[in-house]
């Protein structure tokens, strides 16, 4: 975790404007309740919520982290049929792939 | 072990920008399936497969090259080999697939062909120009280069006249009706799958069918597209049995499909699970002494590679064309 002055972890609020370019991030509805991570056939346990809110809150470091995870999703929206908050899981995860492909692997 | 993920999105990205899909194949092996059918050049109405089950055998070889690479040494240097695929399709190295699973994917755009025609259906192809949808390069977030390569196809069916296509797959339907409008403003083409023309239009049942199937429906068609009843009525009107899994319709659960190109082995993993579900569906039937058996019936490619695969023997599969081809056309 990436720290910044008195140990605050580093946030940089426009993560969440740049992934949402392409489509709207609409992840601010989760009320982390839960279900996607019970019902995902890849056992993705940081998908959604958490990594949703890291976006949200621009901790850019940790979403970082978690690039196999996030390219592990199948897509499937197995979760996404489930959420009681209509979060577009999957093309939230697409838009987070979508900044990745950008800013890491330079695509 | 895996590659390292961005070199295999590069690689898959730069394909599709410099040679206009993922794994490119000769037009002439993209189009072997349509010999001998006296299929029109285009028209306003023609069949698309947009490449899909002729390129799965090929899908298949590179992540059985990506498997052996991801263990040996030499996955260090996937770098290197996107730099020289740019210059060279590193994909016509690739070992060719069997002759066998190149004719059960080139078997399937015929299915569909002969049962629209049978249906009364007027359509043509595009030979040359049925060009791959850009799905693999979406699920990977590779936007820019699907929004230019969505573009360069939209053009193309624009300069042809296309004003209705009729899909195989799930992923050139789900491509071409949810994501194309979004990327090309006054996108104005009528897209339907071929299941769900053919159940419009009721055809007549040619030779009844008997025995038992489990059916799989693929996420894409049964979540992105509500693509769900079309096929069962198709099915069930030929006197076929459909068993379902629990996990079913609505709630399908994935092949593992769409990981096979990044992490093959999570692919492989979700494919063995499926199965059981599968071969679950058929347990307490009285007919049955061997309970693991079971036939599955499919409609992705997709789904039918990574779910055969993974079957032990005793479980059969086939696509949904296979069955339909037998009782409709005469
Ligand atoms: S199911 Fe929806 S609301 Fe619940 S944690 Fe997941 S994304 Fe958030
Ligand atoms: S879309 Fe991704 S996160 Fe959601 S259930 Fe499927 S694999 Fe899991």
């Amino acid at each position: 975790m990436s720290a910044g002055v008195n140990g605050a972890t580093l946030v940089r609020p426009a993560l969440a404007g740049r992934v949402g370019a392409l489509e709207e991030f609409n992840a601010s509805a989760c009320m982390n309740c839960g279900v996607c991570t019970a019902v995902c056939p890849m056992g993705i346990e940081v998908l959604p919520r958490r990594l949703f809110r890291y976006v949200l809150l621009g901790m850019e470091d940790q979403v970082l982290e978690q690039i196999e995870s996030i390219y592990s999703c199948l897509l499937c929206k197995m979760c996404e049929v489930n959420c009681p908050a209509g979060v577009h899981i999957a093309e939230n995860v697409r838009s987070l792939r979508h900044h990745i492909n950008r800013t890491v692997f330079g695509l | 072990m895996s590659l390292p993920t961005g070199e295999v999105i590069g690689i898959l990205a730069d394909n599709l920008r410099i040679r206009g899909s993922v794994l490119p194949l000769s037009k002439r092996k993209v189009t072997r399936w349509a010999r001998g059918l006296n299929l029109p050049h285009g028209g306003r109405t023609v069949l698309y497969t947009g490449m899909m089950y002729q390129l799965i055998p090929y899908i298949e070889g590179l992540v059985k090259a990506e498997k052996r690479l991801g263990d040996s040494p030499l996955a260090e240097l996937t770098w290197l080999g996107r730099k020289i695929n740019r210059l060279v399709n590193i994909s016509a190295f690739m070992a060719r697939p069997s002759a066998k699973l190149r004719a059960v994917y080139n078997e399937v755009p015929v299915n569909v062909a002969l049962l629209l025609k049978e249906a009364g259906v007027e359509f043509g192809y595009l030979y040359k120009d049925d060009l791959y949808s850009g799905a693999l390069a979406h699920d990977l977030g590779a936007d820019e280069v699907v929004a230019d390569h969505a573009r360069k196809v939209y053009g193309v069916l624009r300069k042809r006249g296309v004003r209705r296509i009729i899909t195989i797959d799930p992923h050139t339907t789900n491509m071409l009706r949810s994501v194309y409008p979004k990327l090309i403003p006054g996108f104005d083409i009528e897209i339907r799958s071929y299941l769900e023309v053919l159940a419009e239009r009721e055809p007549m049942l040619r030779t009844s069918l008997t025995g038992e199937l489990v059916i799989h429906d693929p996420c894409v068609f049964a979540r992105y597209e509500g693509i769900v009843h079309e096929p069962r009525r198709l099915l069930t009107a030929t006197g076929l049995t459909l068993k379902e899994p629990e996990k079913s319709g609505r709630m399908t659960y994935c092949c593992g499909g769409p990981v096979e190109s990044l992490y093959p082995e999570k692919a492989e993993a979700n494919a063995r699970r499926r199965v059981e579900q599968l071969q679950e569906a058929v347990r307490g039937s009285d007919q049955r002494s061997d309970r693991e058996a079971c036939e599955i019936v499919t409609m992705c490619p997709m789904c039918f590679v990574n779910l055969a695969a993974a079957a032990p023997d005793g479980v059969a599969l086939n696509d949904i064309s296979h069955y339909l081809r037998r009782a409709y056309v005469s």
